[in-house]
């Protein structure tokens, strides 16, 4: 095969792998944000000892195991040791829920089992119970590829991911990606860019002194460019979501992670 | 909820230098913050950790507004008989926490 016809073929492959061409970080160009931090910070993310995410995947193991709602059933009822059913689960949200007809979070989908099976109410977003059975069920997930499932029923919802990411919106006027995709590596004030994976969420951020959500993360960005940041579990920021772990596909999941 | 981790080796040799790591859930609220309306925030932080091993106090540390939120603390000591190594943590407004762990030195 001549050069030339390696490009064209290696085009076409680039346009058919991805929603939309666009200046995306290659495949092997993407870094994990624990690639960017300090040896100590990285230390306490790798040993559960001194992990302080481990307080919350502990906290969401009672949770698990505890009955709740009218129907008085707990999590464990339905699907056993999340040891074994909760594996990889976390690496597949969002996931496309056929009674909504769009894709929901992890958040959201514990929330749906907590309204619709255990007929509890559900839990605030961001709230210590529902971090800590996201931190839980997301734990179970670590070491895994994150794969969410791209097909016709979530293209959509990942091209509308993908426009808010390459939108300029806020009074600064910049996009996602002119920071994570064009400038990741460089500094924003003292600290490194990184690539904008979501990896390790729910994580231990260091400045929250705190677990938090993806969607934590993402109002912080929304506010730092001075964007009005959506409400928790808004349309916008699942698809966003949706879009970042797609851009994330194949990367290991680290939940618990821990963060500066 | 979980109030705390603490890591303690399970075995040891008698007299080997063993690595004790504990992590504490706590606000550590440093009384220094503010509300949004600028009523101040108060204090509320552990204030001391106690670490017996056998009854005989081995370790302690008084902690201050500074420290991070969650603090962990890792300190060594000599294995010296089998028992338990238990851990305390006490602060502002009757905060107490305990938690205990085994070890068998051989």
């Amino acid at each position: 095969m001549s050069v030339a016809a390696a490009a064209r073929l290696a085009a076409v492959v680039c346009i058919l792998a991805s929603p939309a061409a666009g200046a995306e970080i290659a495949l092997a160009e993407r870094r994990s944000g624990y690639e960017f931090m300090g040896r100590e910070t990285r230390a306490m993310q790798d040993d559960d000892a001194v992990n302080p995410g481990m307080l919350w995947v502990l906290d969401g193991e009672a949770l698990w195991n505890r009955r709740a709602g009218a129907a008085a059933r707990a999590c464990a009822d339905c699907h056993g040791d999340a040891r074994t059913s909760m594996q990889g689960v976390a690496a597949r949200y969002p996931a496309f829920d056929a009674t909504r007809g769009r894709p929901i979070n992890l958040e959201q989908r514990i929330n749906a089992c907590r309204t619709d099976r255990q007929q509890a109410s559900a839990l605030a977003f961001e709230g210590a119970e529902l971090l800590a059975l996201a931190a839980h069920v997301a734990r179970q997930s670590r070491g895994l590829p994150i794969e969410p499932a791209i097909d016709e029923r979530t293209k959509p919802f990942v091209e509308a991911g993908r426009a808010t990411f390459f939108r300029r919106q806020g009074q600064l006027n910049l996009a996602c990606a002119q920071c994570h995709d064009d400038r990741w590596g460089a500094k924003l004030a003292g600290n490194t860019i990184p690539q904008a994976h979501p990896t390790g969420y729910p994580l231990y951020r260091l400045e929250w002194q705190s677990l938090g959500s993806l969607q934590r993360r993402l109002r912080n960005c929304f506010i730092g460019i001075r964007a009005e940041p959506h409400a928790y579990g808004a349309p916008e920021f699942v698809d966003l979501e949706l879009y970042l772990m797609w851009r994330a596909r194949g990367m290991k999941v680290e939940s618990p992670a821990v963060r500066p | 909820m979980v109030n705390a981790i603490v890591n303690v080796p399970a075995q040891a040799r008698r007299g080997e230098i063993i690595e004790i790591k504990t992590l504490a859930r706590h606000a550590m609220e440093t009384g220094f913050r503010r509300t949004q309306l600028g009523e101040l925030i108060p204090r509320d932080i552990i204030t001391q950790f106690v670490c017996t091993y056998n009854g005989a106090e081995i370790f302690r540390a008084e902690l201050h507004p500074a420290i991070a939120a969650n603090p962990l603390l890792t300190f060594t000591t000599v294995a010296t008989e089998s028992g338990t190594i238990a851990f305390k943590w006490t602060g502002d407004n009757g905060y107490s926490a305990t938690a205990t762990a085994a070890i068998t030195v051989a």
